[in-house]
């Protein structure tokens, strides 16, 4: 049977290393992910990985169990990949204009919008579109894309996401808005443009 | 203020304006939003088909990043993790 996360972590406070592998293996899967979904570097994800657990041992001794042990965790494992991201000269700072996330108007009159929901999902997740939806996730500001990986990709509550952020719930609803939009908005740029390029594949065809 | 007249008018729709409809797009995904302003978000939609067509694709996009990756754990990562934890660790 499935020792508890509490029942592991008393455990280990009581010295029981077994017991500390058994909470890293039942979470390592999970951080790694997020950390290659944040960092998008293999080698940056397994630092992270690292550095997130020797800081769950070196804390655990202090963990009261305020928050749930997985919230905690998470809470280190983000701000491993966020400490990572400051170290990069190359990250975005801060987000676009709302604005520039919004159909916009042409000469009075309302741009055609193309819906691209009913193209067929091999298509919606080809390895191009992967590719393209990691590239876009990696263009939202690192704070944004935090709170959009574990609210959106991880499946976290809202409340979840801002004691592993740090952040209120209500700044957790307004980012990952924002983020949404922002991230709408790039695939929609993308996908209007593979399908100009089918359109325009199939007239050189015919 | 010039941003928001900009923003209001991105759609030319009666009722509720596109702008107030947009801001509140993810509490109405989530399920979330008041049952009065979800209706009147429904039916803003039935009359702008820009408007659904961008809370189509917003929903699409939340529903594709769920699949778009998932990175397994590679193994060596895994036993490289478990050495440096007990070298790191065990005596700490």
């Amino acid at each position: 049977m499935d020792l508890s996360d509490q029942v592991l972590v008393d455990k280990v406070k009581g010295g029981d290393y077994q017991a500390f592998e058994s909470l890293v293996t039942r979470y390592e899967s999970k951080v790694y992910r997020l950390a290659i979904r944040m960092l998008r570097n293999p080698q940056d994800a397994e630092d992270a990985l690292q550095e997130t657990f020797i800081q769950v041992y070196r804390g655990l001794p202090g963990f009261e169990g305020r928050s749930a042990f997985s919230t905690w965790l998470f809470r280190l494992a983000t701000n491993a990949c966020l400490m990572k991201i400051r170290h990069r000269a190359t990250e975005p700072s801060k987000l676009l204009p709302l604005e520039d996330y919004l159909p916009r108007q042409e000469q009075g009159e309302i741009p055609q919008m193309v819906d691209w929901t009913d193209r067929p999902e091999d298509a919606l997740l080809s390895k191009e579109s992967r590719e393209k939806m990691m590239e876009a996730l990696e263009k939202l500001p690192p704070e944004y894309r935090a709170v959009f990986i574990l609210r959106d990709m991880e499946g976290f509550s809202n409340a979840e996401t801002g004691q592993s952020l740090g952040i209120s719930v209500a700044a957790v609803k307004s980012r990952l808005h924002r983020a949404r939009l922002a991230l709408r908005g790039m695939l929609s740029d993308y996908f209007e443009r593979r399908g100009e390029l089918r359109v325009h594949e199939s007239s050189l065809e015919a | 203020m010039e941003k928001d007249e900009k923003t209001t008018q991105v759609f030319a729709c009666k009722g509720m304006a596109c702008k107030e409809m947009l801001e509140k797009l993810s509490e109405y995904i989530d399920g979330e939003l008041d049952p009065k302003l979800c209706e009147d978000l429904e039916k803003h939609m039935s009359d702008c088909n820009p408007c659904l067509i961008f809370v189509n694709t917003l929903k699409k996009t939340i529903s594709l990043f769920k699949y778009a990756s998932s990175e397994p754990l590679p193994k060596e990562v895994h036993l490289r993790l478990h050495d440096y934890l007990k070298k790191n660790c065990q005596g700490c």
